[in-house]
């Protein structure tokens, strides 16, 4: 047998990691929070370009001295750039501009290249909305799962995903990254591409199952991570290649998203071996689970 | 032997035709244009108009190189920049206020790929740069204004109809009115019930307090939708107006939902005066000013916009409101002097007919109505603060004239100061034609600057990926590699086709969505290959190949159907940006799994299909 790597040897360890991270994502969600980026909390949000670097904190004070205390000041990419946001203290539509004209007039004047308002009541919509989205994703997943597979795989996938989810809320909430809209695209992204994962190893455990009835549950499984391993190793890489692309030279807007996307596909990656896997053992596959009728059955005894 | 039947190349054959033929459209450049348009909306431009433009064109010194007539607009191409910016100035000069002057660029796509309905793909705000803006109508204040009316119309008819009101008033958007007597308050029971029927169904709720002779009356869900409806159609038209004279080459205004309005104005270079136009939050009202019999509980006191020093008391009624206002727009009177030209619908010709039937020499005021947030902190139920926004109006006399006749549906302002003058009057007058206030709530402003270097930028990843992938593939799974290599090139081909098929927008998630793409595609064919591998340590190449594509098919499906459902979701709740992310992954899974699957198989069959291979290098 080809059993070059013995993953499930390993699985208490990584099980008892994977616990402790997921443990500390959510103690950080729960005390610390998310950063909402503009889209969820709402505000505004002005992007300013000058030609030489300025002060950050002349500005910020530049800005408290014209009533706009809690506004945050900070560079963007480089340090010409300037991103000032300003909590939705007031709804008020016009605080771009009027920021723009504080700006003018204290001698601040630069390109203003973005400006960003989002009223308080969109803010919660789509904060629902994305909340609301990133639950339905993962039934319908487990659903279509559960269909094409068998509970336990789904029980597997879902864990998973929620592993991956959480943790990577975790890492934002713990860093304090901006969490807005492109980063929860991201993170949808990343259910999908993490079931691909778990999907190409639940398939092959499934088959293993059905075909070579000789070996016992933990092996089985480590075999069949070990057929997938190349072909997973090679996508996540070629993924990340890309992925880092995209973070280097992708600019300063879609910094979180690839951020979010890396993340995702490593810890996607992690939990198609361990997570899944893992769960399979505990809830103790077994053969009779798989003994439905097989579509691929008839193929195998053609075979020489 | 692996080998596809003639009709299976002949599919991938048309697919990728057709997926070619419509990505075409985005390798020809843009050329700077202009489009002129006719300031009022109502006419479309003609051969005279574009007869004109070509003489001043060719009066000064400008060139150009084509000029035509295309939906109501006279589109002119130019070679540079330079031509663009020069020609429109000369024309601004000489036209002034008669034509909208839009600068764009206009596609190079060549006639026969227009003729077959080819177009370069949308790009979204973030990358053309622009604004978008969200607006909410406000229907509360509209169903208000509604029942200000009713209250006034049953106010006469009751009086006509000489029952005996005691008392009548409007509270949170319930009508109420007491009567004196038994009689009156059944009489006007019955009027109410006669006036609710409607076609789509009962117009009103009608609370009945038969003890205390009071009335109250609500509108019902279906007046609301009706209202709703009416206003948020009405403020539709307003903007697309407004937007109008912005003079933006493709601009999307567009209901969301049930009350609020998306305005796109793509490759705005002033978004503040854009937003000045937009955000009007205005509308009007024509009343009567108050003379010496006007009763002290009929008349308010006013200020003038332009001298808040100055007031004016004006009586109460509303003799007709902006939403009636259908066009204005500036002109000379006999003895040269400015004038403002007023033309209202059927309904407010009358009603002004009524008002100023019996008023000659009295004044009419137009009030200018204007809708202001002002935000507080309070503390909710649960100890927390939170912010409220109220809204406050604030109405202002912009035109106090004497009546002189009587007035119908079209009328004129005389003695209006300068030109310069009359022309603010006549757009304050069009912008106020708004049924009901709306307000911002969100708002997404992107330079032009920010939009190219975001196209730079998202391109330059796109590439830099590409490239990394293409070296892997080739350097790890080598003729196969290849063959993957060009699946993925013709996947590109392909994404880029479909958008432009679609018509879907390009925004720089999307691109991300591409390059994303990029990484996962080769996913379906390391899968195949790697069961290839599999496959050849216990049978010949052949049926190593044959095995390897269809066992892995099973897997592949599996795993996109779950990605896709993810893109799915993220475009049913994503907004802008984020919904061209769920599109282009949509639409580059699918396509990864055609090229993937078909176009890579179709390879490998031609490079190996008919030949006895002894060894497979994978």
């Amino acid at each position: 047998m080809d059993i070059r790597f013995q993953f499930m040897k390993y699985r208490k360890i990584a099980g008892i990691a994977s616990i402790t991270i997921f443990v500390i994502s959510i103690f950080s969600l729960g005390f610390r929070g998310l950063s909402l980026g503009l889209d969820f909390s709402g505000g505004t949000l002005v992007e300013v370009s000058y030609e030489t670097p300025v002060e950050l904190e002349a500005i910020r004070n530049t800005l408290i001295d014209n009533g706009y205390e809690d506004s945050q000041v900070v560079n963007f990419g480089s340090n010409l750039d300037v991103l000032i946001k300003v909590a939705d203290q007031d709804g008020n539509s016009s605080l771009g501009e009027n920021i723009s004209q504080v700006l003018e007039k204290e001698g601040f004047k630069g390109e203003i290249k973005r400006v960003e308002f989002v009223g308080p009541q969109v803010g919660a919509e789509l904060r629902d909305q994305g909340g609301l989205g990133m639950l339905v994703a993962l039934f319908m997943i487990l659903l279509y799962v559960a269909f094409r597979f068998q509970y336990k795989f789904a029980l597997g996938a879902v864990t998973a995903l929620g592993h991956d989810v959480v943790i990577i809320l975790g890492l934002f909430s713990i860093f304090a990254w901006d969490f807005d809209l492109t980063v929860l695209a991201a993170l949808l992204a990343v259910i999908g591409y993490s079931l691909n994962d778990t999907i190409v190893v639940s398939d092959r455990i499934r088959e293993n199952f059905r075909t070579k009835r000789e070996l016992d549950p933990q092996e089985m499984i480590d075999l069949s991570l070990n057929q997938t391993l190349g072909r997973t190793v090679v996508t996540s890489f070629t993924t990340l290649l890309v992925l880092f692309a995209l973070f280097i030279f992708g600019g300063e807007m879609i910094k979180g998203f690839s951020l979010a996307l890396i993340l995702g596909v490593l810890v996607g990656t992690y939990s198609s071996i361990y997570v899944v896997a893992n769960m399979l053992m505990s809830l103790t596959l077994t053969q009779e689970d798989l003994a439905v009728p097989e579509p691929e059955g008839a193929d195998f005894d053609e075979l020489p | 032997m692996n080998k596809f039947s003639i009709y299976q190349y002949l599919t991938i054959l048309f697919v990728l035709v057709v997926g070619f033929t419509y990505a075409l459209p985005n390798l020809y450049p843009t050329q700077p244009s202009i489009q002129v348009a006719y300031t009022d909306s109502g006419k479309s431009a003609d051969q005279s108009l574009l007869n004109e433009l070509e003489n001043i064109l060719e009066e000064s010194t400008s060139d150009y190189e084509e000029i035509f007539l295309r939906d109501n607009k006279i589109v002119i191409k130019f070679s540079t920049l330079d031509e663009q910016l020069n020609s429109k100035t000369v024309l601004q000069n000489k036209l002034l206020d008669k034509v909208i002057i839009a600068l764009n660029l206009e596609p190079t796509t060549p006639d026969w790929l227009k003729n077959l309905g080819g177009k370069p793909v949308k790009l979204g705000l973030d990358l053309s740069g622009g604004v978008h803006f969200l607006l909410e109508v406000d229907i509360d204040t509209a169903q208000q204004g509604r029942l200000e009316l009713l209250l006034d119309t049953y106010r006469k008819t009751f009086k006509e109809d000489r029952l005996k009101v005691a008392k009548s008033s409007i509270k949170d958007l319930v009508l109420s009115f007491e009567f004196k007597d038994k009689d009156s308050y059944n009489k006007a029971l019955k009027q109410y019930r006669t006036d609710s029927l409607g076609i789509a169904g009962l117009q009103y709720i009608i609370t009945e307090r038969p003890s205390s002779n009071v009335l109250l009356l609500e509108y019902s869900d279906i007046a609301l939708k009706d209202i709703r409806d009416y206003a948020v159609g009405q403020n539709l038209t307003t903007l697309r107006n407004r937007v109008n004279e912005l003079g933006i080459s493709e601009p999307i205004v567009q209901r969301q939902g049930s009350n609020r309005i998306v305005v796109e104005l793509p490759g705005v270079q002033d978004p503040t005066a854009a937003k000045k136009i937009i955000g009007k939050t205005a509308n009007l009202e024509f009343r009567l000013e108050a003379n010496s019999r006007t009763s002290p509980l009929r008349k308010e006191e006013f200020k003038f916009k332009d001298n808040e020093y100055s007031t004016a008391f004006l009586e109460r009624g509303v003799v007709v409101s902006g939403d009636r206002v259908t066009n204005a727009n500036t002109g000379f009177d006999e003895s040269g002097f400015s004038q403002v030209n007023i033309t209202l619908d059927m309904q407010g010709g009358r009603s002004m007919q009524k008002a100023t039937s019996g008023n000659i020499g009295r004044k009419l005021a137009v009030l200018f109505v204007e809708q202001k947030n002002k935000s507080e902190l309070v503390i909710d139920e649960n100890g927390k603060s939170v912010i409220e926004q109220t809204s406050y109006i604030e109405k202002n006399i912009i035109s106090l004239a004497t009546i002189q006749a009587v007035l119908g549906t079209s009328f004129r302002i005389t003695g209006v100061g300068n030109p310069q003058e009359a022309s603010e009057l006549a757009l304050f007058l069009r912008a106020g034609a708004l049924a009901a206030p709306m307000k911002f709530v969100e708002e997404r402003t992107v330079g032009p600057s920010l939009g190219k270097e975001n196209i730079e930028l998202g391109m330059r990843s796109i590439m830099i990926g590409f490239a990394l992938v293409i070296l892997f593939m080739t350097l790890y799974y080598r003729v196969f590699g290849i063959a993957a290599n060009v699946s993925l090139f013709l996947n590109l081909v392909l994404i880029t086709g479909i958008m432009s098929i679609l018509g879907a927008t390009l925004t720089l998630p999307g691109i991300a969505g591409i390059v994303l793409t990029v990484g996962m595609a080769v996913d379906a064919n390391v899968l195949i290959f790697a069961r290839i591998r599999e496959e050849l340590k216990e049978k010949d190449p052949q049926s190593a190949i044959k095995d390897g594509f269809s066992r892995a098919f099973v897997t592949i499906f599996d795993a996109n159907v779950t990605t896709l459902i993810a893109a799915l979701i993220l475009y049913v709740i994503g907004t802008g940006p984020v919904k061209g992310f769920a599109v282009t992954l949509s639409i580059g899974i699918v396509t990864s799994m055609f090229t993937a699957i078909m176009c890579t198989r179709a390879m490998v069959n031609i490079i190996y299909g008919n030949k006895n291979i002894k060894e497979l290098k994978i």
